[in-house]
């Protein structure tokens, strides 16, 4: 039966996710999103390697780094060709993948209780209120003697800082749904559970993929932050001993690396969003396509 | 009630007995409704008239079950929904509330929605629920929007999709707060019609909560005025106007004197509250 009323449905997800991409491509939008890049790089490039400005005469420039990053053979010994350089993409990959997965998959129920029973943000809430604002970097310190080995408390760093984004916009979710919706599941014969199904849930959706955007933003954070100071892999820590041994084109290239996967990770978030609660966005697209 | 159709309707007389309500946030002590009494004939479209913050929601509520009398009982058919020993009825199918801004939940379709009352209740499963859906959704002139959700379809839409939704549940009640207030006067005199055309095919009890006269006598077989808060009839109109009706009635010498006759109790309670909202204005 889902079946039927899925086949049926006026703009089914995929088409819906496509028309969006073309949407976009057919917007000004791509190009003003290369021209940024480009007074970006040509700001790099001007002023180091042409202007030659004195603070930044140290940095390593536009081409240096393009060319390092790309050579099969790099002075400072990572580069695209290099495997040591996706292992420590992956390293952080998977890091953040556990920690964020973690987080959403505490997160989400502990912000959905706190919000649906008065008795439980009593309890929880004011423990959430002192914990929350201690800073991830404070943690340090404790997470290293508290876990085992060095991959432990990069995780649970990690984690943390998620966990809070996450619990407290799912939270404010469901303390933004209409109380109308709520009675009026109770007037067509729902069960409170019933209504936790299908008004809760849904309707805090939209609050709780802000806070899973929120989430991957801060996971990366704190997962560089944590890697630095713990850790044998990783971007974090790539940053940090070539830091050390003043290998600077590395310290962009891994820079620049954090940027992209970053970026494609809080992508994929959104997307995800927009795949679950197509109903939001229908309004738009008819709009659009007339 | 001779000016109720004669439809084979027994279920959905209403009876309000005394009802009190107050409200007492920080020890204000507001009473809302005061000993208020009446009682609305199965098949009945009664509608309530008062003025602004009167207490007409507050009663609505009530029966709704939203939340709970501080005197005073409610009947449905002569089976008490809230009284001595049970302050608050409890919340179900039986009656339904239409809300102001609309209800319908935006992220299911309008035919999930329709069916969402039987489904939960576990009276119908899934596919039969449905197909009554989309039945019930023909009826009333709602094809081919089935599948659209609330957010792709008009204010007006959705409003008669709310109350399709509603009577797929057989409510004994249907407890409307001013449905259509938001809607401009043209979409409005559309509603108008689709809801006598629902009422004259289900004969379901209609309580309506207006501040519109002209909607209240188009509609309605009797129109209650309420008094200034505290809320209790102050009069109660038979509205004797043929039916069915059109919007060519609005013309019409009867429906002219009903709505001036109208109009003239309901301004006397209108100036006192505004008179009373003029001093507590300045004693705030
Ligand atoms: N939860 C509440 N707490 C305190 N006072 C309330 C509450 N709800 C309503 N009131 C007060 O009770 C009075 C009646 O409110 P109610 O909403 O029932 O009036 P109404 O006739 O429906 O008004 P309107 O025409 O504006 O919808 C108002 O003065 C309002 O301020
Ligand atoms: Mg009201």
């Amino acid at each position: 039966m889902n079946a039927v009323a899925r086949r049926r449905a006026p703009m089914p997800r995929l088409a819906l996710t496509w028309f969006r991409l073309g949407a976009w491509l057919r917007s000004p939008k791509p190009c003003l999103a290369l021209a940024g890049y480009a007074l970006l790089l040509g700001f790099w490039y001007l002023s180091v390697e042409v202007f030659k400005l004195p603070r930044f005469a140290g940095m390593p420039g536009l081409t240096s780094v393009f060319h390092e990053w790309t050579s099969r053979n790099p002075t400072y010994g990572i580069s695209l060709y290099i495997p040591v350089y996706w292992v420590h993409i992956l390293v952080s990959l998977r890091r953040i993948g556990i920690a964020f997965l973690l987080a959403t998959a505490l997160g989400v129920p502990t912000g959905l209780m706190l919000g649906w029973s008065r008795a439980f943000k009593e309890y929880v809430f004011p423990l959430f209120e002192i914990l929350r604002p201690i800073p991830i970097l404070a943690w340090v310190p404790l997470a290293i003697i508290m876990l085992p080995g060095s991959e432990l408390p990069v995780i649970y760093l990690t984690f943390l800082a998620s966990f809070f984004a996450t619990a407290l916009n799912t939270m404010l979710g469901v303390r933004s749904i209409d109380n109308s919706y709520i009675l009026a599941a109770g007037c067509l014969g729902a069960s409170s559970l019933q209504t936790f199904r299908h008004v809760i849930i849904p309707g805090a959706l939209p609050f709780i993929f802000t806070g899973l955007q929120i989430s991957v933003g801060v996971a990366w954070f704190s997962l560089v932050a944590a890697e630095m100071v713990s850790g044998q892999f990783g971007l974090g820590y790539l940053i940090n001993t070539s830091y050390t041994s003043v290998e600077y084109p590395t310290i962009v290239i891994a820079m620049l690396t954090l940027g992209i996967v970053g970026y494609l990770s809080s992508a994929m978030v959104r997307l995800a969003g927009h795949w679950l609660m197509a109903w939001r966005v229908p309004q738009l697209v008819t709009d659009g396509r007339r | 009630m001779s000016l109720v159709s004669q439809k084979q309707v027994r279920r959905g007389a209403i009876r309000i007995e005394d009802a009190v309500k107050i409200y007492d946030p920080e020890g204000a002590h507001i009473l809302a409704v005061d000993h208020c009494s009446f009682a609305v004939a199965p098949g009945e479209i009664c509608m309530l008239l008062g003025p602004s913050g009167c207490g007409k929601t507050s009663l609505l509520n009530a029966i709704a079950g939203f939340h709970r009398l501080d005197g005073g009982a409610i009947y449905l058919d002569d089976e008490m929904l809230c009284g001595p020993g049970r302050r608050a009825a409890a919340i179900g199918p039986d009656r339904i509330v239409v809300f102001q801004n609309g209800a319908l939940f935006p992220w299911k379709t309008a035919l999930e929605n329709v069916a969402f009352g039987p489904v939960v209740q576990g009276r119908l499963s899934k596919p039969e629920a449905f197909a009554r859906a989309r039945q019930l959704m023909a009826d009333a002139g709602l094809g081919g929007h089935e599948d659209a959700y609330p957010g792709q379809i008009s204010s007006g839409l959705r409003r008669r999709v709310e109350i399709v939704r509603a009577l797929l549940n057989d409510p004994a009640v249907l407890l409307l707060d001013e449905p259509y207030r938001a809607l401009d006067a043209l979409t409005r005199s559309v509603m108008h019609e689709a809801l006598l055309d629902t009422h004259a095919r289900t004969g379901v009890t209609i309580i309506f909560i207006t501040h519109d006269i002209e909607e209240a006598v188009f509609l309605g077989h009797r129109v209650v005025v309420m008094t200034a808060r505290p809320c209790r009839p102050k009069r109660i109109f038979d509205i004797d106007l043929p039916r069915p009706r059109d919007i060519g009635i609005v013309a019409s010498k009867r429906f002219r004197e009903l709505t001036a006759e109208i109009a003239g109790t309901l301004d006397a309670e209108a100036l006192k509250s505004f008179a009373r909202g003029e001093k507590e204005g300045h004693a705030a």
